[in-house]
């Protein structure tokens, strides 16, 4: 039987290499790649914890987390399209428009 | 046996993850992407979550992962000599030192709590998909619905931002 900690503990590892692609990466894409990796490490605890307190209701949780990963993928992606048509390139450090 | 394959899932969902975070090619980075959401459905086969096992294969690495890809091929990057930020060494460390101290505290907590109303048993007896749907359908129904609207938003949202600008869209403006 393996230990509900060491799911926690994965999640926790899966949680911070995401944190880190999305701090040290300069392409926006594989920034939101790295937003992904964070999601799924929430998943992986929501269902984790459902398993072990038996209840379902976090699977449920999981999958709404799925929906919105999706929507948000593909506002993501749509965003950078545009970013990219107006001849700035995927670097998140040449986004800076909107800042003041 | 369920150990073994958990130590598995768990080593190398872990070691995709660095992957994609640390390879300079993208569409590398977009393939060990693949293999974590793969390892990540294994995982949930272990905690008895068939269902979400299939979701996470279908909606993750079907769907999501393929929008990812065909924007990397229609955008056509080149390798930046440079993938980091120049103070990266900063924020990994920052990182490694809260990972380790997450870890640390994890494994040393109980993690106790109330039982809910769904034991393995009979999710093992009426299945994980069942289980998941009446749930979902019955006490949920609320938010199911809200997450069809989002979603609807999301997919116009996305048209509308992707669009070729038209002749007539430049005079309006």
């Amino acid at each position: 039987m393996v230990p509900l900690s060491a799911y926690v503990a994965v999640s926790a590892i899966l949680f911070v290499t995401g944190l880190i692609g999305v701090l040290i990466r300069r392409n926006f894409i594989i920034v939101l790649m790295a937003v992904e990796i964070m999601l799924n490490a929430a998943n992986l605890n929501l269902v984790a914890f459902s398993h072990y307190l038996e209840s379902m209701t976090g699977q449920i949780i999981a999958l709404f987390v799925i929906a919105i990963a999706a929507g948000e993928a593909a506002v993501g992606l749509a965003i950078i399209i545009v970013v990219f048509r107006g001849k700035i390139s995927t670097n998140v450090d040449e986004m800076n428009l909107l800042k003041w | 046996m369920v150990p073994a394959f958990f130590v598995y899932f768990s080593v190398v969902s872990i070691l995709a993850g660095i992957l994609t975070v640390a390879l300079r090619n993208p569409v590398h980075c977009g393939l060990a992407l693949l293999a974590l959401l793969m390892h990540v459905a294994g995982l949930f086969v272990l905690l008895n979550a068939e269902f979400l096992f299939a979701v996470q294969v279908i909606v993750y690495a079907g769907a999501i992962l393929v929008l990812y890809l065909f924007v990397l091929m229609l955008l056509n990057l080149k390798s930046d000599e440079r993938h980091l930020h120049t103070r990266y060494a900063v924020m990994l460390f920052a990182g490694v030192a809260i990972c380790g101290e997450l870890v640390l505290l994890i494994l040393r907590s109980p993690f106790h709590g109330a039982k809910g109303d769904a034991p393995a048993s009979a999710v093992l007896k009426e299945g994980d998909s069942y289980a998941v749907g009446i749930k979902m359908f019955s006490e949920y129904l609320l938010p199911f619905e809200i997450v069809g609207v989002f979603l609807l938003g999301a997919i116009i949202g996305a048209i509308v931002l992707a669009k070729t600008p038209t002749a007539a869209d430049m005079e309006q403006e």
